[in-house]
């Protein structure tokens, strides 16, 4: 997988240049997994969810082995006994959200219409807290995290089903999402779609970097780097920062218009989290 | 320490995850500056109806949270496999499993 | 529970297992393990831990170790060999301060395949020794561990 082809160059090179300004979601989806379908023939649609162990094999050995014993068990478990125990005043998660909080994960990022913008999983679980008298708790790791990676565990398998509901404002976060998405940022001048979109697949460095199609899929992640459970916005953070830009802070609207973009992109592969990746 | 034993053919199949912090005593506390205290498993026993099936002695390269794996032929369906851990504090942890 | 168990088991069965152990240990006595896992250097640890028996190379034990770590703090090692009578199985990792990492006693009736996750500082060897009939067996394989890049 040395080099680009000269039609996907060019391709890429004019989705990069400039995104479309026009937002057409569905075709966005019809495009990214016709490049992606031509980059690993071999995958099949729900492959993408096992991100670089789908495309690696000595990294997808080494999964296999550690998940005998699933480093995120533990998180799922404290997950489970947080999301049950009640507030101080009698309620609990399950009262904030659709189906009493099991298998919704699918569903996330949603756009409120009522407030005009997007609203991840955890952002809803920190507004559950808040609207019954709790503290809110620090986003990217931690408590919060360990409660978003149990309601994504009793989403296993659920096909992703991200809805832009029709109002322009719901479009114009889409978008936003997606311009980030192309946009080069930081001191090394990269944008995600430069690793995840052009050289997926491809070594830089020490690593094989992920297709985007899926990656959504398999967060709140535990991270062999963090040795614990994180959400995909400490990801994004640390991405930012790694092509040495200044990160956006978590849950901000940046970050939830982009998980938005990147969550939708997804849409139709099913949910493999929480998950345990490098 | 999670323990799965399960039959396959005739051997008993023993998979372990000991829950230890495994600190080699060679790392420093970033904040402090001070070294973290060595604690780490040196011995990892397995016994059978009172025999030891299984003897394994750690040196500080043994990840944290400790895997191993291993079959021995005695094990039968519904047996109890004891698992046993010492570390060089002289702490010690024994849990049983059945043999599925 | 765990918390009570640990309390009630600490001073029984320490005593119990440890006199248990020792008497199916008869490679490693208490004192020969603190040096052989204290060595610095492969040499060293196998003699502090064999003697001076020769060790010879065998393909006849597979030793399964990645190619490139995923995760340096954890490396899946796996070895495995029909040879008969096979009575210790030991790991060393050549670049690590102290070489040997584990060395697994097995009794009769327990297979000789083991696996076991390890950490590697570094690119390095990975060594397993077999020890059966009394004589020493061999093979290594590199094992790459890569920092830094953007995974990190």
């Amino acid at each position: 997988m040395k080099g680009l082809t000269c039609l996907s160059a060019i391709l890429l090179g004019s989705l990069l240049a400039s995104a479309p300004s026009y937002a057409d979601p569905q075709s966005d989806n019809d495009d990214i997994r016709a490049f992606f379908q031509k980059r690993f023939p071999k995958l099949e649609l729900a492959d993408f969810s096992d991100g670089v162990y789908a495309i690696n094999q000595n990294a997808r050995e080494q999964w296999e082995e550690i998940e005998e014993f699933p480093p995120y068990e533990d998180a799922v478990d404290e997950g489970m006994v947080l999301f049950e125990t009640p507030f101080a005043n009698g309620k609990s998660y399950a009262s904030c959200f659709p189906n009493d909080g099991i298998g919704i994960k699918q569903d996330y990022p949603k756009f409120d219409t009522e407030t005009g913008q997007v609203i991840t999983i955890e952002y809803a679980i920190n507004h559950c807290r808040t609207s019954n008298d709790e503290a809110a708790l620090p986003y990217g790791q931690g408590e919060l995290a360990y409660v978003s990676a149990y309601m994504a565990s009793t989403s296993r398998d659920n096909i992703i089903n991200i809805t832009i509901p029709d109002d322009e404002r719901a479009l114009a976060a889409y978008e936003a999402g997606k311009k980030m998405f192309y946009e080069r940022r930081g001191q090394l001048n990269m944008a995600c779609a430069t690793c995840h979109i052009s050289s997926a697949g491809a070594q830089l460095r020490a690593e094989i970097t992920s297709p985007a199609l899926g990656h959504t899929t398999h967060f709140p992640a535990f991270r062999f780097a963090w040795d614990d459970m994180g959400t995909l916005q400490k990801r994004y953070a640390g991405c930012n920062t790694q092509v040495r830009a200044k990160p956006f802070a978590l849950q901000s609207e940046e970050y939830r218009n982009l998980e938005y973009f990147h969550t939708h992109m997804a849409n139709g592969l099913p949910i493999n989290g929480p998950g345990s990746r490098k | 320490m999670k323990i799965k034993a399960k039959m396959k053919r005739d051997m008993a199949v023993v998979k372990v995850l000991a829950k230890h912090p495994m600190e080699t005593g060679l790392r420093k506390d970033k904040k402090t500056n001070e070294v973290i205290p060595a604690k780490f498993i040196k011995e990892l026993v397995c016994t059978h109806n009172g025999n030891v099936v299984f003897h394994a002695d750690f040196g500080r390269a043994v990840s944290k949270n400790p895997y191993v794996s291993f079959s021995f032929a005695a094990g039968k369906k519904g047996d109890i496999v004891t698992m046993t851990w010492t570390d060089n504090t002289d702490e010690t942890l024994a849990v049983e499993a059945p043999i599925k | 529970m765990r918390e009570k168990r640990r309390l009630l088991l600490k001073g029984l069965i320490g005593f119990t297992t440890m006199a248990a152990a020792m008497t199916a240990m008869p490679r490693l006595a208490m004192a020969k393990w603190s040096k052989a896992f204290d060595n610095a250097s492969v040499e060293g640890a196998l003699t502090d831990l064999y003697g001076d028996a020769a060790l010879t190379t065998d393909d006849a034990i597979t030793l399964k170790v990645p190619e490139i770590a995923e995760n340096g703090a954890v490396v899946p090692v796996t070895v495995k060999t029909k040879m008969a009578n096979v009575t210790n199985i030991s790991i060393f990792a050549d670049k690590n301060p102290q070489p040997l990492a584990a060395s697994f006693t097995l009794p009769e009736g327990t297979a000789s395949e083991v696996s076991i996750r390890i950490r590697l500082g570094e690119t390095q060897v990975v060594k397993a020794v077999v020890e059966a009939d009394g004589k020493l067996y061999t093979t290594e394989k590199e094992v790459k561990v890569t920092i830094g890049g953007c995974g990190g």
